[in-house]
């Protein structure tokens, strides 16, 4: 059998690639072939970095959801394992919405935070929430309780986001993304299409991160049992009655 | 270009933080490959490598 | 069903009213956290004013929170929850019996806690069917959600740092919406704390709903 020491793949080289080239596009096109915005003169290049990531924290996180469910649903170890690697993926983008966001608001509006602001304060708890959903992940124990703890995280974060986004609505009228300009659709030809650049390169990493995580999850598992079946040997060479699996 | 400060940290640490979890993910797959005996090394979607 | 849950509820109030925890330990430190709060901002009388409702449900949720932990190390010591199953007692009953003990302890201390933001911080009530409703309401949800999320961390060693990583998050929207809710009852801000109710309201149902599906799931696997 051939050995493969990585978890990489054709696939993952080429979207890696991808990524690259695309980063680099982007970043030339993003700096310098959008045009300034009226108002906010360069600042608006971050919304290159910003929406992509944005919109790809709602695409992890909502895969998680999906994985938990069909984990509680159905047992499958497949969707447990895309679930938990979606959301370490998941986590990231939204570290960096987070972070892009402050950074860009405060040349834009002149403040890195808004708590009156709906989707900054949303992004915010889904943000804890997940974190939440790795820490229970990293809790030890059986595999199978970890992934049902995990799950109904994941389920839980899912069914309380709708709320949590009406009770931040209602909270304060007046939010900063509302009076942006660029959420009426009335940008730019150029910065529409370097803005669609943007999410195919942030799309190819995510999907290149998820596979990646997910063979490391997978690796990880195996790790497990493998130990585990090294243990039942020695233990069943000493000649023990057969120990309780732990 | 205004705001360069802003675009540079904002940009540059999406980068750099993209970045450092690409290298940390390989480096995990790869410590892990190492240490899976090599017959339990594949996951299910295996394509050729 | 019924009779499940209220023997379930019965014995963990039992266990409680035994031990006298909530009295002596619980209670102090929710009144000494609304002391410490006047201590940080009573130098700016308007400032209390306007944030005694924020304050008030901090308080209560830090109560919560040790509310929660009680209740399931009650489970956890001694096996207490397989005793659970097999006594043929079904999960969502365990569920709603443990919900319901950690709602009447917490609404216990939270009319308490009323009397101390009367007294320390010079609050007034202005609407008391809004106060005690959204007592009442808000408490469904912190109880619902704190027992299904206190079963998820039982039996692991971390649990307690754990659990208000997870529950404090999910309990924002009750925050958000009890404060709203308590600003209008206290008439300190121009509000339709009514309307929050209803927000409140489908917290507490879908945290109850969950609940009572998971638990079952959570007994048996972890």
């Amino acid at each position: 059998m051939q050995e493969i020491n990585h978890t990489g793949s054709r696939t993952t080289r080429l979207l890696g690639a991808a990524v690259i080239l695309g980063l680099v596009v982007l970043f030339f096109l993003g700096w310098f072939v959008a045009p300034e915005d009226d108002e906010q003169q360069d600042a608006v290049r971050m919304i290159f970095v910003h929406v992509p990531s944005a919109i790809f924290t709602y695409v992890a996180f909502m895969t998680t959801a999906i994985g938990s469910a069909m984990w509680l649903l159905r047992r499958s170890v497949w969707w447990d394992t895309l679930a938990a690697a979606a959301a370490e993926v998941g986590v990231l983008f939204c570290g960096l919405t987070l972070f892009t966001g402050a950074i860009w608001g405060r040349p834009t509006w002149n403040t890195y935070w808004d708590w009156g602001d709906v989707r900054l304060v949303t992004t915010l708890i889904l943000f804890l929430m997940m974190i939440g959903y790795l820490s229970v992940r990293s809790l030890g124990g059986p595999e199978t309780a970890t992934a049902t703890r995990a799950a109904i995280v994941g389920v839980l974060a899912a069914g309380i986001m709708p709320i949590v986004n009406r009770s931040v609505e209602w909270w304060e009228n007046n939010t900063l993304h509302q009076k942006s300009s660029l959420t009426d659709g009335n940008l730019e030809d150029m910065t529409l299409f370097t803005l669609v650049v943007g999410l195919v390169v942030w799309g190819l990493f995510f999907w290149w991160a998820v596979l990646h995580r997910f063979r490391i999850a997978w690796l990880e598992r195996e790790l497990r049992s493998t130990d585990l079946d090294r243990a039942l040997e020695e233990r069943r060479a000493e000649g023990e009655p057969e120990g309780e699996k732990v | 270009m205004t705001h360069l400060g802003y675009l540079l940290v904002g940009w540059g640490t999406t980068l750099a933080v993209g970045g450092l979890y690409a290298a940390a993910l390989l480096r995990r797959g790869r410590r892990l490959s190492a240490r899976v005996p090599v017959e339990r090394r594949r996951w299910m979607t295996a394509d050729e490598s | 069903m019924l009779a499940d849950i209220r023997l379930v509820a019965a014995k963990d109030l039992r266990i409680e009213w035994r031990s006298r925890v909530t009295l002596s330990q619980v209670l102090p430190f929710a009144l000494l956290v609304l002391v410490l709060f006047g201590f940080a901002l009573d130098a700016n009388r308007a400032v209390l004013d306007a944030a005694t409702s924020g304050l008030y449900w901090i308080t209560v949720l830090f109560v919560g929170l040790m509310s929660v932990q009680r209740a399931t190390a009650i489970e956890t010591t001694d096996g207490a929850r397989r005793a659970l199953l097999l006594a043929g007692i079904e999960p969502a009953a365990v569920f709603l019996g443990k919900a319901l003990a950690v709602m009447v302890q917490l609404l216990f201390v939270e009319l308490v806690l009323v009397g101390g933001v009367i007294v320390l911080f010079d609050a007034s009530v202005e609407s008391l069917p809004l106060l005690v409703s959204t007592c009442v309401v808000a408490t469904v949800g912190i109880a619902a959600s704190g027992t299904l999320l206190g079963a998820l961390v039982a039996g692991v060693r971390a649990r307690e740092t754990v659990l208000p990583i997870l529950l404090l998050p999910v309990l924002a929207p009750v925050l958000i919406g009890a404060t709203r809710a308590f600003d209008d009852a206290l008439g300190t801000v121009a509000v339709d704390g009514w309307a929050w109710l209803g927000l409140l309201a489908g917290f507490g149902a879908i945290n109850t709903v969950l609940g009572a599906l998971a638990y079952g799931v959570l007994l048996e696997e972890t």
